[in-house]
């Protein structure tokens, strides 16, 4: 169902495998390659890579393409990072510039 | 007429309208809503709000063949469906022949995430999506403001809203933001600094326990308005607002007359009776007989084959059938045919708005040629004065260009019910007759006469008012020194009047006698003066000739003694 787009796929597996570990799917919506998607991909990669190394998945949906995707998840706000797993669903908004906030909203302890 | 008016009203604007479908509402706003651009509409819960979208979408879709998109922030599919659903409208179908797109927005703020900079493009997105899947020319969104819960920077979602609304600006659909009331401002977040084309207010006031709904066009940019308030009723086939009088007076008026039930109170009228289409008020004192007036003239429009619908705020039914059977008029005869309707209800059953409703439904559903309302003052109890004018005004309106003669009862007591009894909107009936209550030598007798009637003579006078067993009854009353008659002193001015002429007849009679003798006496008295006369004559002639006798005889006597004398003395002898 999803869409990939230029800023689009990342499949992170980096690191061992550790099956009891949480994975998590990340679902990150934007509209067109816009500043604050940009940045919001860079920055949550960024964050992923130091806090979620090998556990998170990254999946990039352009509303602009398929602007029917965006009920689904209710998508108001660009960019947001839709939660899928682990649920329950949240969602962080903005282009993840703080990364405190998105440590709270993805329910992730940040190291040290 | 409703088609003239729109016409009237876009003539005088420039501006492009958007026909909303809501009864009432595309003649206030001469047309309907500014098309392409779009229109708030604030109200507090429960107002309408909703109803009031959901319709001009649904009407659009399906009368003005413009498909619309409702998108909700509150309410689900599901919930909107059911909500339309008691209005009569199939928003599953509709939805299913793309004709409505429904897209529900649900923000839950505690799964969100605030993280820098963001916008609503997403939103957006949806919207531009949802409409051009359908071709959607109407817009709604309900309520916009429950954003404001959603997310933390207001900053940022007020210059988004105001892109917003710029942006379904450029789009060219039609849309309609809805907005919870404000303390201060109209709306809560102050969305009518953004929509600053049209601004509708909904109002749902409780005042004596009873609740009425008002609409209200605050603002309408480059378009004239109707700008009072107009109470509507959320009814079983949608938003009902009844446009005000003044809007428009165009309703063609009938010389055709129509009997009020009475000949005598015809005879009143020109001999004729009312006016068809007309409103007649009958004002009267408790006890005046207000009731059998309304019910005589039912019942003539039942003889000639005429419905009628009979709405009574006092009495039940079966009431008022067994009273006017008292009085010869069965009832209850044209209740069986199905002719007469009677509709018994308290009037503080149900506030102003419901009335109307119900009265302009039934007027709707039956097509009555007669309307009965009795008593309209115990209408009048249940609002404000200024209210029920309005109220009736529409009333009267609406019956009027249906052709509906219509009777309005009020019950009048002086210093006491003066601005309740309706006297405030006698301006609005066509003819008024009062019934009063007449006392005097310690009896009280009912007097009626006709106030006013407009475009025909009428009498000026006052006729006593009987109610027998065969009817109503009225009678000329005595006029004496100036004082009105009626009653028991009626009767004994009649008696004395009765006595006066059997006095001077025997007057004439006695003075005729008097004369007869006079004239007798003065026969008798010729006959005796000629009888006297007579006598006397007879005497005189004979003294007369007895004296001539002797002269004769004397001069003989001498004449002989001459003679014997020789004498020759002529002169002795002569």
């Amino acid at each position: 169902m999803s869409s990939r787009t230029g800023i689009g796929e990342e499949k992170a597996v980096k690191g061992g495998r550790k099956p009891k570990e949480t994975k998590y799917e990340l679902r990150l919506y934007v509209a067109g390659q816009t500043v604050k998607s940009l940045n919001a991909f860079a920055n949550l990669k960024k964050i992923c890579e130091t806090h979620l190394a090998g556990k998170y998945r990254i999946e990039v949906i352009d509303l602009l393409e398929n602007p029917q995707l965006a009920a689904g998840d209710q998508i108001l706000a660009i960019p947001t990072l839709v939660r899928k797993l682990p649920k329950p669903i949240k969602k962080i908004i903005g282009d993840m510039s703080n990364t405190l906030r998105v440590l709270v909203g993805l329910d992730v302890r940040p190291e040290n | 007429m409703r088609k003239k008016r729109i016409k009237a009203g876009s003539s005088s604007g420039s501006l492009p309208k958007c026909p909303s479908g809501i009864k009432g509402f595309d003649e206030i706003t001469g047309g309907g809503l500014p098309k392409g651009r779009p229109t708030l509409v604030a109200g507090s819960a429960g107002s309408g709000k909703t109803l009031f979208s959901m319709e001009f979408l649904i009407r659009g879709a399906l009368e003005h063949g413009e498909p619309g998109v409702f998108m909700s922030f509150e309410e689900n599919a599901r919930e909107l469906a059911q909500n339309v659903a008691s209005l009569g409208f199939d928003l599953a179908d509709l939805s299913a022949r793309k004709k409505i797109l429904v897209d529900h927005v649900r923000v839950e703020r505690r799964e969100i995430e605030e993280t820098g900079e963001y916008d609503l493009e997403g939103l957006f997105v949806r919207l531009s999506h949802a409409i051009d899947s359908i071709g959607a020319k109407r817009v709604v969104l309900d309520t916009v403001e429950s954003l404001f819960g959603g997310f933390q920077s207001e900053g940022i979602l007020r210059s988004e809203l105001k892109r917003l609304f710029r942006w379904l600006k450029e789009k060219g659909v039609t849309s309609v933001i809805t907005g919870e009331r404000g303390d201060k401002t109209i709306t809560r977040h102050g969305l009518e600094e953004y929509v600053a084309d049209c601004v509708i207010l909904l109002d749902h006031r409780v005042t004596a326990q009873v609740s009425t709904r008002r609409l209200r066009v605050v603002k309408y940019r480059g378009s004239s308005h109707g700008s009072n308030e107009y109470p509507f009723l959320i009814g079983d086939k949608g938003i009902f607002l009844v446009p005000i009088t003044s809007m428009g007076i165009d309703h063609k008026v009938s010389t055709e007359r129509v009997s009020s039930g009475n000949s005598r109170l015809d005879a009143m009228f020109g001999g004729k009776g009312y006016y068809r289409g007309s409103s007649i008020f009958v004002t009267g004192t408790p006890g005046t007989g207000k009731t059998s007036i309304a019910s005589a003239f039912a019942e003539a429009a039942c003889r000639r084959g005429e419905k009628c619908i009979y709405f009574a705020f006092e009495e039940s039914k079966d009431q008022i059938f067994r009273n006017m059977r008292s009085i010869g008029i069965d009832l209850s005869r044209w209740d069986r045919k199905g002719l007469l309707h009677m509709h018994a209800i308290r009037s503080t059953s149900s506030g102003l708005e419901a009335h109307l409703l119900m009265m302009h439904r039934l007027a709707h559903e039956i097509r009555p040629k007669i309307i009965v309302i009795d008593p309209i003052s115990n209408l009048t109890e249940v609002g404000e004065q200024t209210e029920v004018k309005a109220m009736l005004s529409r009333l009267i309106d609406y019956y009027k260009s249906n052709k509906i003669t219509t009777l309005f009862t009020s019950l009048f007591i002086k210093e006491v019910n003066e601005d309740t009894s309706g006297v405030g909107i006698s301006s609005l009936m066509d003819t008024w007759i009062q019934v009063k209550d007449i006392e005097s030598n310690g009896e009280h007798n009912r007097g009626l006469l006709v106030l006013k009637s407009r475009g025909m003579s009428h009498s000026n006078q006052i006729r006593e008012f009987l109610l027998t067993d065969k009817g109503i009854r009225l009678l000329n009353v005595s006029l004496s020194s100036e004082v009105v008659l009626m009653g028991s002193s009626r009767v004994a001015q009649a008696a004395q009047e009765e006595m006066e002429a059997v006095r001077r007849r025997e007057e004439i009679a006695r003075r005729k006698w008097l004369l007869e003798q006079k004239r007798r006496e003065k026969d008798a008295r010729i006959v005796s003066l000629e009888a006297e006369f007579a006598t006397v004559e007879k005497d005189l002639t004979s003294a007369i000739r007895m004296e001539e006798k002797q002269g004769k005889a004397s001069l003989y006597t001498r004449k002989e003694l001459a003679k014997l004398r020789k004498a020759d003395d002529k002169t002795t002898t002569r």
